[in-house]
């Protein structure tokens, strides 16, 4: 009876789920489970140390219409992200045009922007935590050519633009290298043609480069996008959040809400709908690659 | 059939694992016994100490095979707890910072340590000091041993102050003369001379405010009444207090301003104030120092105390068991071995001799002035319910005060703004 129920596709079939059933297990356990529970822990109020855990239903998501603190989370995250995502994504480009070239000394260079991708980030970010001090390096830097640096970190203004900062430079390498590779995709024969054609170096930049790297465009935008939303050890390490409540972003506010002062039902509410910013602007990013990405295998 | 008999199995294993990550309400039970207890110090002579303690406890309580001490890095310690016992995996006891005193005890998370201590051979309960241990009592009954209730004393690196022609505060404080004023001359004289930094308030660095009580409570302010309801950052004494402080920091240059770390305890500034604690980082110093109580304020003398208390966690499995080691661990033979390092709750050995043969880089006199009647008459740092929301909040509402231009009073008021809802609930 066996040998006829394992017939050859069978096993086949078997042996498929079987290579894929410990990312799935993994899938599940990790991602999907974790997330049902934070959506049924959102419609608790859970008191930790009271060892509590009363139904609450809709309550959180109320609190959360009625929180005076999660307009100014939201702005600061906005802020992070318009910022982190123009600054990245520009730089990226730039940088991999520039080391497009075949010039002496691109492959050093290409592995100098690279190289705070692969450094831990909370080391990353403890070392700029020193550099931006008041009497750190950067404001030592500045003082020999006679700017009297601000205090970065304390400053409403400059500490958001010190995260962004930080984060751009420790980033910017991992753009970098998929803008490198998709501008080395790009057929040569095209540029010539468009030389011939008279066509300006602007020209060909806007008219060939952008919609031919345009899959990889999209690719790092919703990278940059998704991960300047669950920005965390920077804001934790750099400001805590502060100067006032400047660089409280949404992920902070839930961590501190969740941990610090521990209303774990309202910090899972946070985290939906973390939860579902991120999926919106996926999928509008989404939708529009129809609109923009103009080739894609 | 087969593929039916795997898809069982499969199950069961997943159900199996739900279960286990589910089994945390068990009953108490008659096996053996091993406990975990969470604390901020990774110091090894404390941990050897501990661990001695532990030695003698199993010893003496076969079923007790294993006794833990899980070290949990201080900035992140109460976050990590709670974490740890919202994830069902919660120490048997632990160690409890002063500022979160007040959720852990009204809460109920902790075992009621009266019935445990009062059975306890030897133990005489009623040696602990009544200061010592209010903050650790709710509806009379005590929830947490406070196992070290450390004062606050200005160090002092007396090299750095003559080489700035400066009289030590050992000198003023002869001449009567050790008063707010005068240490933070001293402080930017010293800095101004040698370049460094003046008089740091350690681990308040601008966010950590509730260590700027060792100022304020010199001009008699409070961060909050005693019964935690109204804010005292908009009343006289700490505008006072504030106004002088920030002229201290931003006029007078005495204190380091934000953005800016110094460590004293690696000669990088003329004072420090902190716990005696402490005193152990001066093991290798390579300047001069002194241990000095906190200066006078205009409301004359006081001393601020920090705190760390050891609770029972009631969730734990063995409840009791850990209540009982507490009791051995805090008695009055273990209360002495701990004094080394932890100045004790126990009227008894809050003597200059017992306490000197432990701390032997403190001198007699510097143990009576700071320790023993700075416990005597201290105040506690500001502890309230739900601390961590009000704390967030005042850091937040003081930052504007951060700035040379601030409008103190101005800033005050907006704090008072900011907690009084916090402080109302």
């Amino acid at each position: 009876m066996s040998t006829r129920f394992w017939t050859g596709s069978r096993r086949d079939t078997l042996a498929g789920y079987l290579f894929i059933a410990p990312q799935l297990l993994g899938s599940l356990l990790f991602v999907f489970v974790p997330l049902g529970l934070v959506f049924w822990y959102s419609l608790h109020e859970w008191n930790v140390l009271a060892d509590t855990f009363t139904f609450v239903g809709g309550e959180n998501y109320q609190a959360l219409a009625d929180d005076p603190k999660l307009a100014d989370a939201l702005v600061a995250t906005g802020f992070f992200s318009a910022g982190l995502v123009v600054l990245n994504l520009s730089l990226a480009l730039l940088l991999a045009v520039l080391l497009n070239q075949r010039l002496r000394g691109t492959v050093f260079f290409r592995t100098v922007f690279f190289s705070p991708v692969v450094v831990s980030l909370v080391a990353w970010t403890i070392v700029w935590n020193f550099l931006l001090q008041d009497n750190g390096g950067i404001n030592g830097l500045l003082e020999t050519v006679g700017v009297d640096g601000p205090n970065w970190l304390r400053g409403e203004g400059t500490a958001m633009i010190a995260v962004i900062v930080v984060q751009v430079v420790k980033n910017v390498g991992l753009n970098m290298v998929l803008f490198l590779a998709a501008l080395q995709g790009v057929p040569a024969n095209l540029y010539e043609a468009a030389t011939v054609d008279g066509a300006s170096r602007r020209r060909q930049f806007l008219s060939i480069t952008v919609p031919m790297i345009s899959p990889t465009i999209l690719l790092t935008s919703i990278i940059t996008v998704v991960g300047s939303l669950q920005v965390f050890a920077q804001i934790a390490v750099l400001t805590q959040g502060g100067p006032g409540t400047s660089t409280t972003v949404l992920v902070y506010y839930l961590y501190q809400q969740a941990f610090q002062f521990h209303h774990f039902g309202y910090g899972a509410t946070l985290s939906v709908l973390l939860f579902v910013i991120v999926l919106l602007l996926t999928l509008v990013q989404w939708r529009m690659r129809r609109k923009w990405v103009f080739h894609e295998s | 059939m087969k593929i039916r008999a795997l898809l069982a199995a499969a199950t069961a294993g997943v159900l199996s694992l739900g279960l286990a990550a589910c089994g945390g309400e068990e009953e108490p039970s008659t096996g053996p016994v091993s406990l975990r207890m969470t604390v901020w110090s990774s110091n090894e002579a404390h941990l050897k100490l501990f661990n001695e303690i532990a030695d003698a406890y199993k010893a003496k309580n076969p079923r007790v095979t294993e006794i833990k001490f899980d070290p949990i890095p201080f900035e992140s310690y109460t976050t990590t707890l709670t974490t740890q016992i919202a994830g069902g995996n919660g120490p048997d006891l632990a160690w409890l910072l002063e500022n979160s005193a007040p959720d852990f005890v009204n809460s109920g998370a902790l075992v009621p340590l009266d019935d445990t201590l009062g059975k306890a051979e030897g133990y005489n309960a009623a040696d602990l000091s009544t200061s010592a241990t209010k903050l650790w009592k709710a509806d009379g009954k005590l929830f947490a041993y406070p196992f070290s209730t450390s004062p606050f004393g200005v160090f002092v690196n007396t090299d750095m102050v003559k080489a700035a022609g400066q009289q030590t505060p050992a000198e003023l404080i002869a001449a009567n003369q050790w008063t707010w004023e005068k240490a933070v001359a001293v402080a930017a004289a010293s800095s101004a001379k040698s370049g460094k930094s003046g008089l740091v308030v350690r681990d308040f660095d601008y966010k950590g405010w509730d260590n700027l009580s060792t100022v304020w409570a010199g001009w008699g302010a409070e961060a909050w009444t005693a019964d935690g309801k109204g804010c005292g950052f908009d009343q006289q004494p700490m505008v006072d207090a504030m106004t002088f402080l920030h002229k201290a920091i931003f006029t007078d240059k005495a204190l380091p301003g934000p953005g800016t770390t110094a460590d004293f305890f690696a000669g990088e500034a003329a004072m420090t104030i902190t716990q005696i604690s402490r005193a152990s980082l001066l093991k290798e110093a390579k300047f001069g120092w002194d241990l000095v109580p906190l200066p006078t304020g205009p409301k004359g003398e006081y001393s601020v105390i920090g705190q760390a208390g050891l609770g029972a966690l009631k969730k734990g499995k063995n409840a009791d068991v850990a209540a009982d080691f507490l009791a051995f661990f805090t008695n009055p033979g273990n209360s002495a071995k701990l004094a080394a390092y932890f100045p004790p709750p126990r009227t008894s050995l809050l003597t200059a001799e017992t306490l000197a043969k432990t701390n032997p880089l403190l001198k007699p006199e510097q143990l009576q002035q700071v320790v023993i009647d700075g416990i005597s008459t201290g105040i506690v740092k500001p502890s309230h319910t739900g601390q961590a929301e009000i704390a967030q909040a005042v850091r937040a509402a003081l930052d504007p005060l951060w700035k040379p231009d601030a409008d103190v009073k101005t800033v005050l008021g907006g704090v008072c703004s900011a907690i009084n809802p916090l402080l109302a609930k």
